[in-house]
């Protein structure tokens, strides 16, 4: 059975130490109801627990965090996942800007739109690739900097029919990683240097792998998301300042 | 900017291989063709040429570190400035006729290392300390004890004393505070921009000297989690190797907004210089280039530093304090009392004169104001806002010796820290060529050859005597004025006279000038 906490009227750093009192006793599920901005949920947990939350954590739900595993319905707002290490992030919903801003391991599922600078300064160090999967559109600097990890962008369930799938300086500065986009995506919106790219076949296994895992979370069919070809942006350099300076 | 075509057929002279920095001069009479100069200089500026078994010199890859030099067993070698002189002109003077050459040549950004090297004002020389003469005897710290133990972190804006059980009692307990038995503290500078064995030096002399030293953004060798009670973590904007069990490694985490040595930009590790030991605190690849972006992309104003401020602490249960470092640029009073505002514990301020391991010469020598204005500056400021208890200001850039702590500290600032000055210690001859990171020393680098070449022993040995020296040069000023405790110098401006300087300095430093 999860552990129910009503949030109504918590402050955050009341309701953070009570998760942590709760995780020291042993406790690996919850259940946060109410939840209303209230910010840093399970920052910096390191332990494997498990957390449903109903209404809309505020900012920076996750950062820093090592294994637990977020279940949201609902939105979230900025700083989703900051510099996060390890576990998983599903929101039910939009999340806001600079979701995922340095993760370096762990995933998030978006279902819908995310805001602006998102994934930016993700990187990977050995069998450590954050995945950040989202199902609506995104805004400017999507993955800027990028230095590795897995961003794949669906644009399929947004509630802005009428904007491009990503806002401009898509992956600008990248020097690692990948960006899949469902569809195509106008060269203007890419970053300086960036191009398109075909998708090899390790790219659709690796693709159908989190994109299944994706679907399960929210209850998707996949060959209708595969149903669209996809394109992939790669950086056209991994030593981006290699010729910047003279001695 | 359009491409270059690029002349390919005829070979394109490089004008800045014509005029060389230095001279090596190699005494023909002294020289045994030991070749010790040649494994010890990692430029290749001596060469052995095998067949005609002679030694000879390329006088264009030499960077002035004397490293030969000194290594020569029979004093052979003499590095010169080189003595070809260009035509005297007072605006154009070599530096900037061989940058333009180099630019020529090579088409890049200029880069060097170390802290700005403009003959601006020197601040610190032009301030004199005060002495206590006939009417207030001063103290003689070998006899009386003198107290230089400073604790950083918010103070209560009033102590609440209660009496129970027949003794005092503060009603609240105080805010977390760090202890430092000398408030120097070793700055930022990350295992990959110096050396292991310079970090390990640093932390060892930190413990033993009762201070902090910081990692830089880098990361935290897994040799040093013993050293956390000395320790200060960094957060910069690439976040590289930060995960919780590093932001609860050390006592303090520092967010590193800016630096002195080139405010306004983030930084690279160039792949050539992520090996394998750094890669792994880093947690990059291999070669891969490690960028710090210029911003953090989660502070785009005050309230987001205040959400980042608090992320940190609620990540690691409010058990460490949230320093944040700043370059002192032209409106650093407003923005430290915003830095204060949005919760930090301990601002740090640093200045024009800051070293670092690698920054564009432009940023290096022309951007920012110096520190001594700058801690004035915001000192006063919050002390007119009412916050200045609120949290501790350390101070750092361009310190050379104990008398510029102590002017700094007067000047406002709770603790300085110290970076160059500690190379200095382990050997660096400021050759300003950190970003190489060949260092002839062994400092500089990560290259595992070099770095044999100081032993964390040696290097732990020669930080611990420098501040032990300093600190007792402290004790002895402190005493001269007739102080007993540092407590008594911060901000205490009228301990400090001008010379030499203008109203509106004296102003911005709230000094009078010497006489008055
Ligand atoms: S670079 Fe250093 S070691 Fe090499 S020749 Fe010059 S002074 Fe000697
Ligand atoms: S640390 Fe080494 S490379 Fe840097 S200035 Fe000193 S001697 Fe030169």
């Amino acid at each position: 059975m999860a552990t129910e906490i009503d949030a109504k009227d918590i402050h955050y750093r009341d309701l953070n130490r009570l998760l942590r009192a709760k995780i020291e006793e042993g406790e690996r599920e919850f259940l946060l109801r109410n939840i209303n901005g209230q910010r840093y949920i399970a920052a910096g947990v390191s332990e494997k627990v498990r957390l449903e939350i109903y209404g809309t954590p505020g900012l920076d739900l996750g950062a820093f965090m090592r294994g637990p595993e977020i279940i949201v319905h609902g939105n979230t707002q900025d700083g989703t996942g900051n510099t996060m290490d390890e576990g998983k992030i599903v929101v039910h919903g939009m999340a806001g800007d600079v979701l995922g801003y340095a993760m370096r391991g762990g995933k998030i599922h978006v279902y819908s739109d995310v805001g602006y600078r998102v994934g930016i300064h993700m990187k990977a160090y050995m069998d450590k690739v954050p995945v950040i999967v989202i199902g609506g559109k995104a805004g400017d600097f999507l993955g800027e900097y990028m230095a590795g990890g897995i961003i794949i962008l669906l644009g399929m369930f947004s509630r802005y029919p009428e904007r491009p799938i990503a806002g401009i300086y898509l992956g600008t500065g990248m020097h690692g990683g990948t960006i899949y986009v469902r569809g195509q995506v106008s060269e203007t919106q890419l970053g300086l240097g960036l191009k398109p790219h075909k998708l090899t076949e390790e790219d659709e296994a690796l693709l159908r792998k989190h994109l299944s895992e994706y679907c399960e979370d929210f209850n998707l069919d996949l060959e209708e998301i595969m149903k669209e070809p996809f394109i992939k942006i790669e950086p056209y350099t991994h030593r981006p300042y290699g010729k910047l300076y003279a001695y | 900017m359009g491409e270059k075509k690029t002349t390919k057929k005829k070979k394109v002279p490089q004008w800045a291989s014509f005029f060389p920095d230095f001279i090596i001069e190699r005494d023909p009479e002294k020289c045994i063709n030991c070749r010790i100069c040649v494994k010890e200089c990692s430029y290749g500026a001596h060469i052995w040429n095998a067949k005609k078994k002679e030694l000879s010199e390329d006088h264009t890859k030499c960077v002035g570190c004397h490293r030969c030099e000194a290594m020569c067993p029979t004093r052979a070698i003499v590095i010169r400035r080189n003595p070809s002189e260009f035509r005297e002109h007072a605006v154009w003077t070599p530096w900037f006729i061989k940058n333009v050459y180099k630019q020529a040549d090579q088409g890049g950004v200029l880069l060097t290392s170390t802290g700005c090297a403009v003959p601006f004002r020197n601040y610190f020389d032009h301030l004199v300390l005060d002495a206590c003469q006939v009417t207030n005897p001063p103290i003689d710290p070998l006899r009386e004890p003198m107290e230089l133990r400073t604790y950083l972190g918010p103070k209560p804006d009033a102590l609440e004393v209660e009496i129970k059980d027949g003794r005092f009692r503060l009603k609240e307990p105080l805010p977390r505070q760090i202890k430092l038995e000398v408030p120097i503290m070793f700055a930022a500078m990350s295992y990959g921009a110096i050396s292991l064995h310079v970090h390990q030096g640093l932390a060892r002399a930190a413990r033993d000297l009762g201070t902090l030293y910081n990692t830089g953004e880098g990361g935290l060798h897994a040799s040093l989690y013993e050293y956390g009670s000395n320790t200060i973590v960094q957060c910069a904007s690439g976040r590289f190797g930060l995960h919780v069990d590093y932001l609860n490694a050390g006592v303090a985490i520092e967010i590193k907004i800016g630096q002195g040595a080139k405010p306004g930009i983030g930084g690279h590790l160039p792949g050539e210089k992520v090996t394998e030991e750094i890669s792994k605190t880093r947690m990059i690849p291999v070669g891969a280039d490690a960028i710090s972006p210029a911003p953090h992309h989660d502070i785009y104003s005050i309230e987001d530093l205040r959400g980042l401020i608090f992320a940190l602490k609620e990540a690691t249960e409010y058990k460490k304090l949230v320093f944040v470092k700043i370059a002192a640029v032209h409106n650093v009073a407003a923005i430290a009392s915003g830095i204060v505002r949005a919760g930090a514990d301990v601002v740090v301020i640093d200045g024009l004169k800051g070293g670092t391991g690698a920054a564009p010469t432009m940023f290096r020598d022309y951007i920012g104001i110096p520190i001594e204005l700058a801690v004035a500056a915001v000192d006063q400021r919050l002390r007119e806002e009412g916050i200045r208890n609120r949290a501790s200001l350390v101070a750092s850039g361009g310190i050379r010796s104990s008398a510029d702590v102590i002017k700094l500290i007067a000047l406002g600032a709770d603790a300085v820290y110290i970076g160059t000055p500690a190379l200095i210690a382990c050997g660096c001859t400021m050759c300003q060529h950190c970003f190489t990171g060949k260092c002839p020393w062994g400092i500089a680098t990560n290259n595992p050859e070099l770095i044999k070449r100081l032993p964390p022993e040696v290097a732990y040995e020669k930080i611990y005597n420098l501040v032990h020296g300093w600190a007792h040069e402290m004790k002895e000023m402190l005493g001269a004025m007739g102080l007993n405790s540092i407590e008594s110098l911060r901000a205490n401006r009228d301990k400090l006279r001008a010379v030499g300087l203008t109203e509106t300095e004296m102003k911005i430093l709230g000094v009078k000038h010497a006489g008055e």
